[in-house]
């Protein structure tokens, strides 16, 4: 059942294999990964676009429930954009894995000669790719509907695009445990939630921050290093769970 | 003795019987003598007076809270890398004891907190991750009953506390950073290094009472566990029927 990927880890052993298995290098698994994530997200363009409507929605929502008093609505801004991300990412966690395990995508997966772990990186990159970058990217309309300043704005984008791809990671965990689970999506919420809260904390924190015109370095670091971090160590943790899953 | 003899259900179902008694009166006698140490013997607290004495509970509970996660993430690892089925079986044992102390020391912090602070909850630190390690016992015990393949649940509770274990002190700190970001230090507890002799040797006590009700509870809940599990297996009847006459009272009953 468990491939041997690690013969085929680089070039440097292709003197004795046959010169096809020195094709197979780790990155270029993640490459295809990317690419065939990426361009199944295009296909059907509709759930990239719902995820980023739902999230426009959301942060309009607030400012209904709230109240149209500027300065208030410039002080939860950072929070309100920040939940709202939270909430939309976890929307599209089912789409990362459920798909390719329900048609045995993910068992083909398994079998390739490339580490279970680079393949799930890539998917988790081509996830962040289609629901958390877009995010980042509509954030500033949204930010000057509350009144941030293009100072603030900056900071806000900044901290999205090094959050939203933790957040990616984690989720990833949750999506790949909860495969094929009676009430999944409910589910990954109750146990990813929890764990998004620290990103939750330094990212709106950042843009807290540097509106009370203090020094936001400090947040986009932590978030820098959670990122780091989770890049390392999440791709076996989510090559786990899918193998826990697929047993 | 060789100890791996019990990490097979079938030999550690009578020993876990066997043990059960010694803990739970180790228990009852040591939060007899906590509760008499910190309700009796004590002192009243200087600044807070009697009201302090909640503190006897409220903070066994809370180490509690905390170790039993950190104890379940252990069992996890030997789960995870031994394949052993009783590791899960503690895990599953120990969870719902893990939440109840969480829940008992938020409850009783909350109680503490209204005469003291003059609120039930504000979002202290200390207070707001210990809600979320409830979300974190509760996430557990969500999934493993989600999934209906028993082994495939172990494993996926297992993956689960283990990535929660290594996020707890993260979530720790940086709810610390963002509640001294938000509102200072305007909560502090008190009570922590200048603390009577007889305050501290009580809380001793009652957090070692809490340790023997907690063992004494996961061992009674993972016979269960085990029984409730060989039985779905089908092919128990081999050593669940070697079972001396008490334990097999105690099973049709």
């Amino acid at each position: 059942m468990k491939s041997a990927p690690d013969v085929a880890l680089g070039p440097v052993q292709s003197g004795k294999g046959d010169p096809g298995e020195a094709e197979v290098a780790p990155e270029q698994g993640f490459m295809r990964a990317i690419a065939r994530d990426t361009r199944l997200a295009f296909r059907s363009k509709g759930e990239v676009i719902q995820a980023l409507v739902f999230f426009v929605v959301v942060v309009s929502l607030f400012p209904l429930a709230i109240g149209p008093e500027t300065a208030l609505l410039k002080r939860i801004a950072p929070g309100v954009v920040w939940v709202a991300a939270l909430l939309s990412v976890l929307l599209t966690l089912p789409r990362l894995f459920a798909s390719d395990y329900q048609d045995g995508t993910l068992e083909q997966l398994m079998l390739s000669p490339f580490p279970l772990p680079v393949m799930v990186a890539g998917k988790m990159g081509a996830h962040w790719l289609v629901s958390g970058l877009p995010l980042a990217l509509i954030a500033p309309l949204l930010g000057l509907q509350f009144g941030l300043d293009s100072r603030e704005l900056g900071v806000l984008v900044a901290s999205l695009i090094l959050g939203t791809p933790i957040l990616s990671m984690l989720g990833a965990i949750g999506a790949a445990l909860t495969l094929g689970v009676r009430g999944g999506s409910i589910l990954v919420a109750l146990l990813i939630l929890p764990l998004y809260i620290p990103v939750l904390i330094f990212g709106a924190g950042a843009v807290e921050t540097v509106a009370a015109g203090l020094d936001y370095g400090a947040n986009l670091s932590l978030l820098g290093a959670g990122l780091l971090i989770g890049g390392l160590t999440t791709p076996f943790a989510v090559a786990a769970a899918v193998k826990i899953s697929l047993d | 003795m060789n100890i791996y003899k019990y990490a097979s259900p079938a030999t550690f179902y009578p020993l876990a019987g066997r043990l059960i008694p010694w803990f739970a009166v180790l228990a009852a006698m040591l939060a007899a003598v906590g509760l008499y140490l910190g309700l009796y013997l004590a002192p009243p607290d200087f600044q807070q007076g009697e009201v302090y004495r909640i503190i006897f509970i409220h903070v066994p509970t809370a180490w509690m809270a905390m170790i039993i996660y950190l104890v379940m993430a252990a069992y996890g690892v030997m789960a995870l890398s031994f394949n052993a089925r009783l590791s899960s079986m503690m895990m599953e044992a120990l969870a719902p004891t893990g939440a109840m102390f969480t829940v008992l020391a938020l409850w009783t912090g909350a109680l503490w907190g209204k005469p003291t602070w003059g609120a039930y909850w504000v979002w202290d630190a200390r207070m707001t991750s210990t809600l979320i390690l409830l979300f974190l016992y509760v996430g557990y015990i969500a999934l493993t009953h989600a999934i209906e393949d028993k082994k495939r649940a172990d494993k996926a509770g297992a993956l689960l506390v283990i990535v929660g274990s290594v996020n707890v002190p993260i979530i720790y700190f940086s709810v610390k950073w963002w509640n001294t970001l938000h509102q200072g230090a305007s909560v502090s507890v008190t009570s922590g290094s200048k603390m009577a002799s007889m305050m501290a040797l009580g809380m001793l006590v009652m957090a070692l009472a809490c340790w023997m009700y907690a063992i004494a509870v996961a061992l009674a809940r993972v016979r269960a566990i085990i029984i409730e599990r060989e039985l779905e297996n089908g092919g128990a009847a081999n050593w669940l029927n070697t079972l001396n006459t008490q334990d097999k009272r105690q099973l049709t009953r």
